[in-house]
């Protein structure tokens, strides 16, 4: 694939691959993504703001330069200004980040200045890239100095430096994601409108997107890290009622998959709260709650990618990589998009089972 | 039903300074956004609401206002965009108007409010969906109305202003965003002193009861999105 390397959320010419639930490939503009659901199905998607999660400084022990990337975070309490973080030595952005330098060696207690801020290494994570850190000062000057200081996190295919309105969503409220939820870009206020014209239920959850990618193979395996989210009671209502009428759920992107999907693991049934997302979503996971999701184009090795499997076989999938390549789609946070439903519906809640629909 | 969460721009001084004292008197949660970072941590100390140093006429000031507004509150019910500029001082004839003064006053008093509203609309939707009800209040004047010789760069701006709130207002009813724009009267503010120098203050509308009014406009508009 081609990489989305401009930051525009919505190219006039972005593309939607739709592998519908037979198995089917369907090629449409993405601008008309709404027309592809049914009256009575309802929306969900992630509105999660995103935070400058990088931030340059120095490892005061040793003088060195870091870039410091936010990872994660055990809540979504304003007040937890505790985190798991990423540490690059010197460089930034421009260069690939499988091949950004080793941070200094970190030591427990070990300080970092971070602009306006000054962060202590709270944890080693095991391996010398991830560590815990805390931020000194109360929660308001924290956030304040991160939002003053901070960049997006971004990576080398992009062409220009990220600011935060090039990748807040038109959806964006509580400022949690350390990346953005991107598949929410396609959300503009018109396809919200045209979602309400035609009978179709909008709704969000909030579930604080990690980090898609730190350039090291053992690190990136762990990805997704742990996510907090939060389920309003009204979007649990209407995921509730989406069902009773046989409505499918749709989700906006594999945040949102993961979210809905622990908070209906033991149930299928979606009630309102906070939850951390912990679990693992891959070919073998039966779908308790989303029937579809709008993702971008994802290369097979992606955690993202693993994800879909839970919706289609790896044929289709592969037939769907195939046709991504062929016809030049683009990809990352700003590319283009796939609309995947899924089959197994058909599957029992073990989920690897085929058996006849209800 | 939880506090109310609101945020008030140009909050250290005049009405915006009145709105942060008459919503925390409500019980309210409040952030506020000001230039001076002083002025901003006195203000919040004193009333103890969540005080922000920036500048919204200035484009890359905006989405760090808003993260510092909604990580401070959880969210977003209320956005009053009070914060305004008069333009030239003292008051002038448009014909001796700057450029560069008209192109201020409608940063600060037309652009910055766009930016704001539209970087605060997810959350200010998200406050709808959840039943709390969400509103924006833009602080007008009867200059935006009435042309007033010498009141160019202003009126023009507080025109924009009203009629830019009349069409988000149209166009997110349907989302449950509600959009007021009022004229708070003449009041005895640093504002209107810079304009009008002369004026008696006893003549003027103290802010504190002009603040108490536009409260009541923006509890009862979430009233009214409830019924």
């Amino acid at each position: 694939m081609i990489a989305g390397a401009r930051p525009v959320q919505r190219p006039r010419d972005a593309r939607l691959l739709v592998i519908d639930a037979g198995g089917g490939l369907t090629h449409a503009p993405r601008a008309e993504w709404t027309e592809r659901l049914q009256p009575g199905d309802l929306v969900v998607a992630n509105d999660a703001a995103t935070l400058p999660a990088s931030l340059h400084g120095t490892h005061l022990a040793s003088g060195a330069p870091v870039e410091v990337r936010l990872a994660g975070r055990a809540s979504l309490a304003a007040e937890d200004v505790s985190f798991s973080a990423v540490v690059f030595g010197a460089g930034d952005w421009r260069t690939r980040t499988e091949e950004r330098a080793l941070p200094p060696p970190l030591a427990l207690g070990d300080r970092l200045a971070l602009g306006p801020l000054t962060a202590r290494v709270r944890g080693a994570l095991g391996h010398p890239r991830l560590v815990t850190l805390s931020f000194a000062g109360d929660a308001g000057a924290v956030w304040a100095g991160i939002a003053r200081h901070g960049r997006p996190i971004q990576y080398a295919y992009m062409t220009t430096t990220l600011s935060l309105w090039d990748v807040w969503t038109p959806i964006a409220a509580l400022p949690v994601a350390f990346e953005a939820p991107s598949a929410g870009f396609v959300l503009d206020g018109r396809s919200l409108e045209r979602l309400r014209r035609r009978g179709i239920g909008f709704a969000t959850v909030t579930l604080a997107a990690g980090i898609s990618s730190t350039g090291d193979p053992a690190l990136d395996a762990r990805l997704p890290l742990d996510e907090p989210y939060r389920i309003p009671s009204s979007t649990a209502a209407a995921v509730r009622r989406a069902k009773a009428r046989r409505g499918r759920i749709v989700a906006i992107g594999t945040t949102v998959v993961r979210a809905l999907e622990h908070a209906g693991a033991h149930s299928g049934v979606v009630m309102g709260g906070e939850g951390v997302a912990n679990q693992r979503i891959d070919a073998y996971t039966g779908l308790r709650v989303v029937d579809a999701v709008l993702s971008g184009t994802h290369e097979p090795q992606e955690s993202h990618y693993r994800m879909l499997s839970a919706f289609q076989d790896d044929a289709t999938l592969a037939r769907a990589s195939a046709e991504l390549e062929a016809r030049g789609y683009r990809n990352h946070e700003f590319g283009d998009s796939v609309l995947v439903e899924a089959v197994n519906r058909l599957r029992d809640p073990a989920g690897r089972t085929r058996c006849p629909p209800p | 039903m939880k506090p109310l969460r609101v945020a008030i721009t140009g909050g250290t001084s005049g009405l915006g300074l009145a709105l942060v004292r008459e919503f925390r008197r409500r019980g309210a949660r409040v952030a506020f956004v000001a230039r001076t970072a002083g002025a901003v941590a006195e203000v919040a100390r004193i009333h103890q609401a969540h005080g922000i140093v920036g500048d919204v006429a200035r484009k890359p000031d905006i989405h760090p206002i808003a993260l510092q507004i909604t990580a401070a509150l959880g969210g977003l019910d209320v956005l009053v965009n009070n914060a305004s500029s008069l333009g030239p001082v003292p008051l002038a004839l448009l014909a001796d108007t700057e450029c560069e003064d008209f192109t201020l006053t409608l940063e600060t008093n037309v652009l910055g409010p766009f930016r704001l509203t539209k970087a605060l609309l997810g959350a200010l939707s998200a406050s709808a969906r959840e039943g709390r009800g969400a509103v924006v209040l833009n602080v007008s004047s009867d200059a935006a109305i009435n042309a007033y010789a010498q009141w160019g760069a202003y009126g023009a701006s507080k025109a924009a202003l009203r009629h830019m709130s009349a069409i988000w207002n149209e166009e997110l009813a349907a989302r449950g965003v509600r959009f007021l724009s009022l004229d708070p009267g003449d009041m005895d503010t640093p504002l209107h002193a810079l304009a009008i120098p002369e004026a008696d203050p006893a003549t003027l509308k103290r802010p504190a009861v002009a603040a108490g009014e536009l409260a009541d406009a923006v509890v009862e508009a979430l009233a009214r999105e409830h019924a």
